[in-house]
């Protein structure tokens, strides 16, 4: 996995409690099954736009509990085949989290109110840290738990089971 | 210093003395999928080469979410999980059955103390059976059920006690609306909740399973209730006649503890388009409703129909209001036919759906039209939820609520009519 990554932000109204209905609507999720369909439909009914507009390699910013709702995994999925290579959020919910991490697209926990809609930003993935591009301003993200850096360095769960043959996380 | 519920289960299915903050590799004895998200799960379970579930029960899929199927591409999606089924001899609860949330419990393979996971959000329903249930993606519980086991981070929890009597026409989806609001959409992220107290144990077990069903609504992990005789007989009444219960230790730790009178609620609705935007119903004196919806998996049970019954019978909905009717599973379906619940609502105007999930989540059976406002039992109200983000208002209420609302073609405080 690439460990500093860099991209445009893309932010959202709402900023708190961006569901995981308004990530990948299920009138889409229930009937097509192939990820690269659904990164067409990313956040369509929150910011119709997003889906012509993120590049890949950009990056989610929001505030608290994004990923609430629904336990869709096609949400991470298709975020991540959408292009977006990581998310930076106040804090997450909790089954958006594991399944994140669970297919390989990392997510990051910071403040969040100094990052505007379109700022070129960059990730440090190994040290937490997003960095303004222009301004050269620089937070520190919570540190990502061991259990899922090693998830993401295996490349998410599955894989994790095939290398170790179950679970190795210490 | 003694345990939680969670913390208890998590110890007896990982062999380890767990507390909460411990990161903990646990057997699982039970694992459910459902039709919007199983074909991820199967994908990755015939990439590990899966030869059958390990989990120590089994696992099941549901195919409820698109129930009947509406159109060719989710034919395809159900053709897919009852080949892999048939292959590998995993039950499929197919078309009719009814909700996961209700077949999986009725199937009798969730017992107290059990840990389960469900690709589904709502698996947290089964705490009402004194279970610790979870939802989670269709990795994990293709993990789950690869190798029987999965990794948990053994959540803190939150008592809410509960005393005093639940005024007439207040029930338990007032009280979860209540909590709901009170801890708002991320309050109890990855906690493991435990309602408590005598108005809870006042509860028939159609309540807890509500009250349980909601819990992920803010956040939380699992909201197991304790084991009684209600549980037990509502166990037995579904094949169990053996359980060991689990209970939390008297000098347990809980991260917070609240304490709420059940006889000082009201009727409550939760605006749109978050869950958490609660207020009482007689505020919304005057909001028009087109559709209103009956049934799902928070509210889909005997006792919620009987209740809107008891609110409709010998009236009739109002002109302009489309009543849709979706029993939780096939038995509370025959269950409702044979109490004459059944033709008590038919007579007062609704249209029956198939056992399922309704119109909750947008597929099929009610999408609303354009600028429509919908009262409804569900669990959740983001906008296009039902299928269409054009102007939809949903408001999630009671089912007494609604039946009262269905009446006046307006939201209605049920105690108003």
């Amino acid at each position: 996995m690439t460990m500093i990554l860099e991209g445009k932000a893309h932010r959202f109204v709402p900023n708190d409690d961006i569901n995981t209905d308004y990530i990948i609507s299920g009138r889409y999720k229930f009937k097509i099954d192939d990820m690269n369909e659904l990164a067409k439909h990313v956040m369509e009914d929150i910011d119709p736009e997003f889906a012509s507009r993120v590049r890949s390699g950009d990056v989610i910013v929001a505030g608290r509990n994004f990923g609430c709702g629904s336990s869709r995994e096609q949400a991470p999925r298709a975020l991540k085949a959408a292009g977006v290579a990581a998310i930076v959020a106040k804090s997450y919910a909790r089954i958006f989290y594991r399944s994140s991490f669970n297919i390989g697209l990392p997510l990051l926990e910071c403040d969040t109110d100094w990052i505007q809609q379109g700022d070129a930003i960059s990730i440090d993935l190994t040290v937490g840290t997003i960095t303004n591009v222009a301004t050269g301003k620089t937070a520190r993200a919570t540190a990502i738990p061991k259990t899922m850096q090693v998830l993401l360095a295996d490349g998410g769960l599955i894989p994790h089971i095939k290398k170790h043959g179950g679970f190795s996380l210490e | 210093m003694g345990k939680t519920i969670a913390e208890k289960v998590l110890s007896s299915h990982s062999g380890t003395d767990a507390h909460a903050g411990d990161i903990v590799i646990a057997s699982v004895d039970y694992c459910m999928s459902q039709d919007g998200t199983s074909t991820m799960m199967i994908r990755e379970l015939e990439s590990l080469g899966f030869s059958g579930p390990r989990t120590s029960k089994g696992m099941a899929m549901v195919i409820d979410h698109n129930s009947p199927c509406p159109s060719v591409d989710v034919a395809k999606i159900h053709s897919t999980m009852r080949t892999f089924a048939r292959k590998n001899s995993i039950p499929v609860f197919d078309v009719g059955e009814g909700v996961c949330h209700q077949v999986i419990p009725e199937s009798g393979n969730v017992l107290p103390g059990d840990l389960v996971v469900g690709a589904d959000s709502h698996t947290c329903t089964y705490g009402a059976l004194n279970a610790c249930a979870t939802g989670l993606g269709s990795a994990d519980v293709a993990a789950a059920a690869h190798t029987g086991k999965l990794w948990f981070k053994v959540p803190h929890s939150f008592r809410m006690g509960v005393s005093g009597t639940f005024p007439r026409l207040v029930s338990a989806k007032d009280l979860a609306l209540h909590a709901t609001a009170m801890l708002t959409a991320d309050g109890a992220t990855y906690k493991s909740v435990e309602y408590v107290g005598d108005a809870i144990r006042a509860l028939d077990m159609d309540g807890r399973f509500t009250i349980a069903n909601m819990a992920v609504e803010i956040g939380a992990k699992f909201c197991p209730f304790e084991c009684d005789k209600k549980t037990a007989t509502w166990l037995s009444g579904h094949g169990v006649t053996s359980l060991k219960s689990v209970c939390s230790d008297e000098d347990a730790s809980f991260e917070k503890s609240y304490d709420l009178d059940a006889s000082a609620l009201a009727p409550k609705v939760a605006k749109p388009h978050a869950v958490d935007n609660v207020c009482d119903a007689s505020t919304l004196k005057g909001v028009q409703i087109q559709q209103a919806v009956l049934g799902t998996c928070t509210n889909g049970r005997l006792s919620d129909l009987r209740a809107a019954a008891t609110i409709l019978k010998g009236k009739h909905v109002k002109n302009g209001v489309r009543l849709i009717v979706a029993p939780a599973s096939r038995g509370i379906l025959a269950e409702a036919m044979e109490a004459g619940i059944v033709s008590e609502l038919l007579k007062a105007g609704a249209t029956f759906v198939a056992p399922g999930c309704g119109p909750c989540v947008g597929t099929h059976a009610g999408i609303p039209s354009d600028g429509e406002n919908v009262i409804s039992t569900a669990n959740r109200n983001f906008k296009g939820r039902m299928g269409n983000n054009k102007d939809v208002g949903i408001y999630l209420a009671s089912p007494e609520t609604v039946a009262a609302s269905c009446l006046r073609g307006e939201i209605t405080d049920p105690r108003e009519v």
